[in-house]
């Protein structure tokens, strides 16, 4: 968590990194953030929230999370050795619970009796979901119309869970237009309600925060790394969205030298078609949407376009501050796998090593093996392996033409 | 002295409260909004808040929401939106314009070349809706070595430490936004508007206007009683959603009742 103490300081304390980041939102949400910023900062230093953190990460989520040598896969390319951090086993299936117990415990704490998320795949829902019922909260899950249609097992996993979900037809009905209806419940409720946004993306605080709570994956990292291999990774690999399971793997290890940091932005049909949501491969101006100052797809006119991925999680037009900052800086790398290649990998994952990875995992997975080709067979790559793939079963088999 | 400075010591003289009409530009097309302008200003608008259409509004409610899916649908640029100020000023020199929207269609044009193009234009104020007085500072300055006055918003949640923050960045007026909630919401307390009325003024001198749930001549007329500018938006734009069928004239008429209603107050 925050206890590293790392020569990188960011954000500055007006929340941002570098040129990135900011809190760019109506007025009537500034003293909310501004709330959050100074019980965030309080209950970082608390010990017993800190506790109890841990706490429910090991009894609850089941943390640590292995790290895994992926052998089979490894030798099927021929060149580096792929180990997975195996998010994919924490309870709910993903990276996503690390955060949403940590701002659970931060709604609970402020006296909230309602949390509200937005979600893409799903994951980031079912997880607010989960925690809500853990801590009785009452939850509100906005996800796109389209996403609602191609992630039907986690709507109806969330409705188990006794969240309601709330289908946003507006714009492309997509991830940034559910995190958009968050925004407006939030303004309209913001006394009693908590905004549990899901990745490192959005107005300050939450980059920081989403970042300080999924940091345990790369701390967890760095230790399993020296105790299994005898030494740090050459490489880490990670996909990026909005870039939550990216930056919670790479924060530890912005200043371990000889560490790359590779995110993988979702390549969509193709960077050339146009047809992607991969901002930082594709160098997009910087713009403001949803409270912050980031590399934005968009037009001449600065209206957002509308961005492609064949996973739900990664169809985000914008990309975390800091992401883009490390970007910027040249500590992190940012490079696309498109859907094709996720798929081809999605398969080997299965096949080689009986693990059926979410399919924005596979992106980095994708371009994991793609890398470890071009090294050699003592160099390390360390994948983090974000969520299961049970979700998307269903789309697999219609692309694959079958009917469940 | 500025047409908005200008237009506020005219209506305080006569003792009268400003009516702010709202209407999204592009909508319902694009070569339409000069004359919706025109329709606004002879049913009694004192100042019009031009909407610039955003792909992502999120401050705003489904009505403004479609307004600015229509106009987008017509492919309405920011370039554009200064365009039709620059063709309503050849008709009316007199009525101040105020751009609302969103920070990133001016970011993507560049601060200095949209004040430039804006200011030639005739526009007499920005309101950009995410852009608070914590990241306005430098673009602010820009608007106002243009002549350009930044509009600020101010909110029921808002202590006074960030009243004193935006009365040193505000000129022209200030925008209050009299509920928690978006654009178009309905259940005003103009006894609680009143109340946060007078905080404000001991904090800020510029004039005051109260918008959000504004949606008739009565609750126009109970916040001229308290406030300096009324401002109606999502009701203004309803009218524009029923078709263009007569639109010009029942935007006169509408805002004629209002007008009427407000001066009665």
């Amino acid at each position: 968590m925050a206890d590293n103490k790392l020569s990188y300081q960011q954000p500055d304390q007006t929340g941002h990194y570098g040129q990135f980041g900011g809190i760019f939102v109506a007025e009537t949400l500034i003293p909310a953030l501004d709330e959050l910023r100074v019980e965030f900062e309080k209950a970082m230093r608390d010990p017993d929230f800190l506790a109890e953190y841990r706490h429910e990460l090991k009894h609850y989520v089941g943390r640590p999370s292995p790290l895994y040598h992926a052998q089979r896969l490894s030798d099927a390319m021929g060149g580096a050795q792929i180990y997975l951090k195996r998010e994919d086993l924490n309870h709910t299936g993903a990276h996503k619970v690390n955060n949403t117990i940590g701002q659970a415990l931060l709604a609970r704490r402020m006296g909230k009796k309602r949390v509200i998320a937005e979600t893409g795949a799903g994951q980031h829902g079912v997880a607010s979901a989960t925690v809500a019922a853990r801590y009785g909260l009452e939850c509100v899950v906005y996800m796109g119309a389209e996403d609602v249609k191609r992630q039907a097992p986690n709507v109806f996993r969330m409705k188990l869970l006794g969240a309601s979900v709330v289908p946003v037809e507006s714009g492309s009905k997509t991830l940034k237009d559910a995190m958009n209806e968050a925004m407006r419940d939030w303004v309209t409720n913001v006394d009693s309600t908590y905004y549990i946004i899901g990745t490192c993306a959005g107005p300050h605080p939450y980059p920081q925060l989403v970042r300080d709570f999924q940091s345990v994956i790369g701390e967890e990292c760095k230790v399993q790394c020296g105790e299994q291999i005898g030494r740090q990774p050459d490489a880490v690999v990670a996909c990026v969205g909005g870039g939550s399971n990216a930056i919670g793997i790479f924060y530890p290890y912005i200043d371990v030298p000889g560490v790359r940091l590779i995110g993988v932005e979702a390549g969509g049909l193709g960077i050339e078609t146009g047809k992607h949501a991969a901002p930082l491969t594709t160098h997009a101006r910087p713009g403001v949407l949803h409270g912050q100052r980031v590399n934005l797809m968009q037009d001449e006119n600065g209206q957002i376009v509308d961005t492609h991925s064949i996973s739900a999680g990664l169809d985000y037009p914008g990309v975390g501050p800091e992401h883009c900052y490390l970007s910027e800086i040249k500590r992190a790398e940012y490079v696309a796998a498109n859907d094709d290649e996720a798929l081809v990998a999605f398969n080997d994952l299965c096949r080689y090593e009986g693990i059926i990875p979410a399919l924005e995992s596979s992106h980095a997975v994708a371009h994991a093996c793609k890398l470890a080709k071009t090294m050699s067979r003592d160099q390390v790559i360390v994948v983090n392996l974000s969520g299961r793939g049970d979700k998307d079963i269903p789309t697999i088999a219609r692309l694959s033409g079958i009917e469940l | 002295m500025s047409r908005i400075q200008e237009t506020f010591s005219r209506l305080q003289a006569a003792k009268r409260r400003a009516l702010i009409p709202f209407i999204t530009a592009g909508d319902p097309r694009p070569e339409v909004t000069v004359e919706l302008m025109h329709a606004l200003v002879k049913g009694g608008a004192d100042v019009i808040e031009l909407g610039v259409p955003f792909s992502d509004p999120m401050a705003d409610g489904p009505v403004i929401q479609r307004a600015a899916e229509r106009a987008l649908a017509h492919g309405t640029s920011l370039r554009q939106v200064i365009e039709m100020v620059a063709a309503f000023r050849r008709d009316d020199a007199k009525t101040p314009v105020v751009f609302m929207g969103y920070a990133n269609p001016v970011e993507a044009m560049g601060y200095e070349a949209f004040s430039k193009a804006a200011s030639a234009a005739g526009v007499d104020g920005v309101l950009t809706v995410d852009l608070p007085p914590e990241e306005a500072g430098e673009r602010v300055a820009v608007l106002k070595q243009y002549g350009i006055d930044p509009i600020f918003l101010l909110a029921p949640t808002t202590p006074v430490a960030r009243m004193q923050a935006v009365a040193k960045l505000a000129s022209g007026y200030v925008y209050y936004v009299s509920l928690k909630g978006v654009t178009g919401a309905a259940n005003l307390d103009v006894a609680d508007v009143a109340k946060h009325l007078d905080e404000l003024r001991r904090h800020i001198s510029l004039p005051i206007g109260v918008g959000f749930g504004i949606s008739d001549a009565a609750s126009a007329a109970a916040v001229a009683k308290v406030a300096d500018a009324v401002v109606i938006g999502s009701r203004v734009v309803r009218e524009v959603e029923q078709g263009e069928a007569g639109l010009a004239g029942r935007l006169t008429t509408f805002l004629s009742d209002v007008r009427s209603a407000m001066d009665r107050a």
